[in-house]
């Protein structure tokens, strides 16, 4: 059944009739990014005033695919479960040749995580369990539809910001502006920030269909299909996803030169998508044609103007890397954040995030890239290697995996920065945490559950915490004074070691290891996370 | 060794990536003289005639397919 788009409503702002208070943080854009951004704030106990220039969620499905690291933060953010019921759950991915599968993929293949892989999930019920957890914090998230803004100013230690409603326009200030605004950021656009890069040429339909029977075959079967020159789509490449409602996703590659509006068009659309489903009955949900560009900007923070998500780096679509790109983005900055508006760092880890996650937007740039590459070859030797390749792994292992129709977002290392202090473990200082199962007398839970959101210091096995009243502790095979688990099937200690301890950073990345954490080591370490070593910013 | 175990991952995608750039700017024929005499280096650094006759026939065998 096709999605219902009941409008948001339009409330007059305060600001209309009067000055309002400075706010601490105004986020533009009601997307995921700046509505994640929002309830992690408030988890925070940071208000912030989100303006949107809409009052409606996304049109069409759009980003889809969500990854078991977004899971994990959305899990925090108090919609993860309610995604990972609504969504398809998937884990393997096949890539054909022509009629013949050529190999497959197991991006989970263990047990013992909270989450999958993979869910489909489309983007609109994503911002409608957003909205819905927003409306849970109403004195901490002032959310404002119809409000569009259209001018802002950085005033050195705050944002003047020009909003335009359907009753006239207001201004507000903000102590910082979070532009959560999209690949077209008017935010950015305002602040003429260059925004170049490479720009693919190939254009992609894109469309959903709602159908009762399922176009893989005899049965539902919820995983990535992908083929490289399919028998129903000559010489190119197409795409298939499985989502909740009986939709599925196409995506097919077109000609470079294809008239984009014209293959928009119904009649050109339902006999390329007869060609693959056959005789079984049909309905277009949703049609798009696009061009992708892959893009970042050369700095995601310009003083008081943070820019988060699609305004701040763009990808191509394979590999899932925009949407979970940008909710890392919001993971790595809403901790940091907080904490200088707070009084708890000092405003120069602000700086931190760009360090951070600009890496991962290159890495995610880097993958998407060269997926695009592989999938669009650009210069006959180029199609001859592909041509080859797609031979060869008929048979051959090494040349299956050259195959590359996305290599799937996974969490970003943060190994050697700055925040991170170094050390030597098996999930080593900078990396994303690995979730475990783990029992108690009082209940079952998961690693996940017990150190997101706070500093936590974690020890498996054999080692012995200090006592530290600003640090959360965990003891995962241990009996002691502080919280005690087993580790359920021993996934844990298989997975961190027996005898070590764990400093994680509120965004569960571990930021320090220990094989004899002191009160002294772990405190140097935290304070390092919170930017104790980093240079002041300049006045 | 008609099938060989990979040994490329999980660098595959550093060097299809490093191959395929190699070819920026050359044209098809000086693209052909650039993997003859890549073939010919990695000749000599395998070193092996027996590895080498093995490896030849396996990729002319996917030609008579």
């Amino acid at each position: 059944m096709a999605y219902d788009y009941t409008p948001f409503p339009y409330v007059a702002p305060p600001g209309l009739i009067g000055t309002e208070p400075r706010h601490a943080v105004a986020i533009v854009g009601a997307g995921p990014i700046g509505l994640a951004m929002a309830i992690d704030l408030a988890q925070r106990g940071i208000k912030s005033v989100v303006l949107d220039d809409n009052n409606v969620v996304s049109v069409g499905s759009r980003a889809i695919c969500w990854s078991k690291r977004t899971l994990e933060i959305f899990d925090r953010l108090g919609i993860g479960q309610r995604m990972l019921e609504k969504g398809v759950t998937w884990k393997v991915g096949r890539q054909f040749y022509g009629d013949n599968e050529v190999y497959s993929f197991d991006l989970l293949p263990g047990d013992g995580h909270k989450y999958p892989a993979f869910i489909n999930l489309q983007q609109y019920y994503v911002e409608e369990y957003l909205v819905d957890r927003a409306r849970e914090f109403p004195e901490m998230i002032d959310l404002r539809f119809k409000n569009k803004v259209i001018g802002h100013r950085d005033n050195g230690d705050f944002v003047t910001l020009e909003v335009e409603t359907p009753d006239g326009v207001y201004e507000i200030e903000a102590g910082y502006l979070i532009a959560c605004d999209g690949a077209g950021s008017a935010t950015r656009e305002r602040m003429g920030l260059d925004f170049k890069g490479q720009t693919f040429e190939e254009q992609f339909l894109i469309a959903d269909i709602e159908m009762e029977q399922s176009p893989f075959g005899d049965e539902d079967v919820p995983e990535r299909w992908f083929w490289f020159d399919p028998p129903f789509h000559t010489g190119k490449s197409a795409l298939l996803h499985m989502q909740p409602d009986n939709i599925y996703r196409i995506d097919l590659q077109l000609d470079a030169d294809a008239d984009g509006k014209a293959e928009a068009a119904e009649d050109k659309v339902i006999p390329r998508i007869k060609a693959i489903v056959g005789d079984k009955p049909f309905k277009l949900d949703w049609v798009s044609v696009y061009k992708f560009r892959c893009i970042k900007l050369d700095q995601m923070v310009h003083n008081r103007v943070i820019f988060v998500g699609d305004s701040a780096h763009v990808v191509s679509p394979f590999g899932a890397r925009g949407g979970n790109g940008g909710i890392q983005d919001v993971d790595n900055l809403a901790w940091k954040l907080a904490a200088v508006l707070t009084g708890d760092a000092p405003p120069a880890l602000i700086r931190t995030y760009h360090q951070e996650r600009s890496h991962g937007a290159a890495e995610n740039i880097m993958n998407s890239s060269r997926s695009t590459n592989f999938m669009t070859p650009k210069t006959p030797v180029e199609a001859v290697f592909r041509a080859e390749a797609l031979r060869l792994a008929r048979d051959q292992p090494f040349a299956q995996k050259l195959l590359n129709s996305g290599r799937l977002s996974v969490p970003c290392s943060l190994e050697g920065m700055d925040l991170q202090t170094p050390g030597t473990a098996q999930v080593a200082p900078g990396r994303a945490m690995l979730d475990a199962p783990l029992a108690s007398e009082t209940g079952n839970s998961w690693l996940l559950n017990e150190v997101q959101g706070h500093f936590t210091l974690v020890g498996f096995g054999d080692v012995l915490l200090p006592d530290l009243p600003s640090v959360r502790r965990i003891g995962i095979n241990q009996r002691a004074d502080y919280p005690c688990f087993t580790a359920a099937g021993g996934h844990a200690i298989r997975r961190y070691g027996s005898a070590k301890a764990y400093l994680f950073r509120p965004d569960g990345h571990v930021c320090a290891v220990f094989d004899n954490p002191t009160e002294q080591a772990v405190l140097a370490a935290r304070e390092r996370a919170l930017g104790a070593e980093l240079e002041e910013d300049a006045a | 060794m008609s099938i060989a175990p990979d040994r490329l991952s999980p660098d595959q995608d550093d060097f299809y990536n490093t191959l395929i750039h190699a070819h920026d700017g050359l044209g098809i024929e000086e693209s052909h003289a650039l993997n003859a005499r890549l073939v010919l280096l990695m000749a000599n650094r395998i070193g092996d005639l027996g590895v080498l006759t093995d490896l030849i026939k396996t990729a002319r065998r996917y030609s008579d397919d």
